[in-house]
């Protein structure tokens, strides 16, 4: 079973050379400290930068470069700022390559829903929405189950949703999955993660071909 | 060249009234209107409407508007560092409008670039597109979405000279921009005030002919939500 760097180790080989990435706030943030660094990456950030780096030096903070977790960060060599508008743009206009996200939960059609539990939870969607609904390629971070241990991979999302059939990949602290149109497809298992326990952590249809591969991390 | 100055946040606020709608600039405490804010709290408008991305936090930007009880209704994409906010949110004191980011950004270059509505791929599917236009373009379904209307904008601006031209820094640029001349006057205000000339034509950010009014505000706190920092170079 992967822990939270797992995942994110494992997301960072969907990380291709000369792509334009954009990375949500919790697990996928951590993408960014695992990516190859034999290979040409830039880092998104919705609030308007691209072109992202490492936080900075104790000291060297400014109130005025943010991420849109709202951290201080610092940019690369190469960096721009620019104003939402533009950014979303960037976005819905396909021109960044990869998108990854974290999800309350994920149906087997490809819904998403990871911004609101009625009555419970509202913080709003932020730039999820456009996110999911642009992006050609969206990777969904997230453990498999949530705190109550129920499977977060669904027939049917039962949270309001975030976007219609736009997830293609998820990777789990158990498995790597892609959706297709017959359900989640099996593609590889976590270190130590049997077929078994992935299907006892997955309410929605899942298919197995096969070997399923442990993941090579 | 037209000036634009005006002497204070005073003078710049004029004719603000309780029921307006007001954008105001920024992504969490970043970039934003800190100045128009206190003097909205000392005015004690009420009963506004705010287009903000976010919502404060409880002891800072629009967090202080809330405090006071002075908003009715905000229209915004994320508020989920505000208690105050979500209180006031869940117990139904509060209207809210949740927008997608881009979309919200985009109902205000709407409104600034003269175009009534568009269409966007973003919540189609979901709850945000109830009651909206849907319509299919190439095998995709796409929501309209209008643009904002709104009184005054208030943004915040690195640098700005006396014919309301603005140049922004990082990512204190964010809605700002999106938001000039997107609503009947818009107010900037920014940390250093130039004489025309002084700031570079080719280096301007926001023309002047989107701002009223402009005037330059001392001491911004810029209060950090997330210090974040590494220990080794």
């Amino acid at each position: 079973m992967l822990d939270k760097n797992g995942i994110a180790k494992r997301i960072a080989k969907e990380v291709k050379d000369g792509y334009y990435v954009n990375l949500g706030i919790g697990i996928p943030t951590l993408v960014a400290n695992f990516v190859r660094n034999d290979i040409d990456v830039e880092f998104q950030s919705e609030n308007g930068v691209l072109g992202m780096g490492p936080f900075p030096l104790e000291g060297e903070e400014d109130a005025d470069i943010i991420n849109a977790g709202k951290q201080t960060i610092t940019t690369l060599p190469g960096a721009s700022f620019f104003d939402s508008a533009t950014s979303f743009g960037m976005i819905r206009g396909q021109h960044v390559d990869l998108t990854i996200l974290g999800a309350m939960e994920v149906a087997e059609n490809g819904d998403i829903a990871n911004w609101k539990i009625p009555g419970k939870m509202v913080k709003g969607m932020g730039g999820a929405m456009d996110l999911v609904a642009s992006a050609e390629n969206i990777i969904v971070a997230m453990m498999h189950t949530n705190r109550a241990g129920h499977s977060k991979l669904l027939k049917r999302c039962t949270l309001p949703l975030t976007g219609v059939g736009c997830v293609t990949k998820i990777v789990t602290n158990l498995a790597v999955l892609e959706v297709t149109s017959e359900g989640f497809l099996l593609k590889e298992r976590a270190p130590g993660v049997s077929i078994e326990d992935i299907k006892k952590a997955t309410e929605g249809t899942m298919i197995i071909t096969g070997d399923v591969p442990e993941m090579v991390i | 060249m037209i000036r634009k100055t005006v002497d204070n946040v005073q003078e710049a606020l004029k004719g603000v009234e309780n029921g307006m709608t007001f954008m105001l600039g920024g992504f969490g405490l970043c970039g934003i209107p800190e100045k128009a804010i206190a003097e909205l709290v000392r005015l004690n408008i009420e009963n506004i409407t705010c287009i903000s991305n976010n919502a404060g936090v409880d002891d800072f930007g629009l967090g202080l508007l809330l405090q006071k009880k002075q908003i009715k209704k905000m229209i915004s994409s994320y508020v989920g560092e505000n208690d105050e906010f979500e209180r006031q949110m869940l117990s139904g004191e509060l209207e809210v409008e949740l927008t997608p980011q881009g979309t919200l950004a985009e109902k205000c270059r709407a409104a600034q670039s003269g175009f009534p509505a568009f269409f966007t791929p973003a919540g189609y599917g979901t709850e945000v597109a109830l009651g909206k236009e849907t319509r299919e373009f190439n095998g995709k379904m796409y929501v309209l979405e209008e643009a904002f209307k709104a009184d005054f904008a208030f943004v915040k601006a690195w640098k700005g000279d006396e014919a309301g031209n603005l140049i922004f820094k990082g990512t204190a640029r964010n809605f700002n921009p999106c938001m000039c001349g997107a609503a009947a006057i818009t107010v900037a205000e920014v940390e250093e005030l130039m004489p025309a000339g002084a700031l570079d034509p080719n280096q301007i950010h926001i023309p002047g002919i989107f701002v009223q009014r402009i005037f330059e505000g001392r001491n911004y706190e810029k209060r950090i939500e997330q210090r974040t920092v590494r220990k080794t170079v």
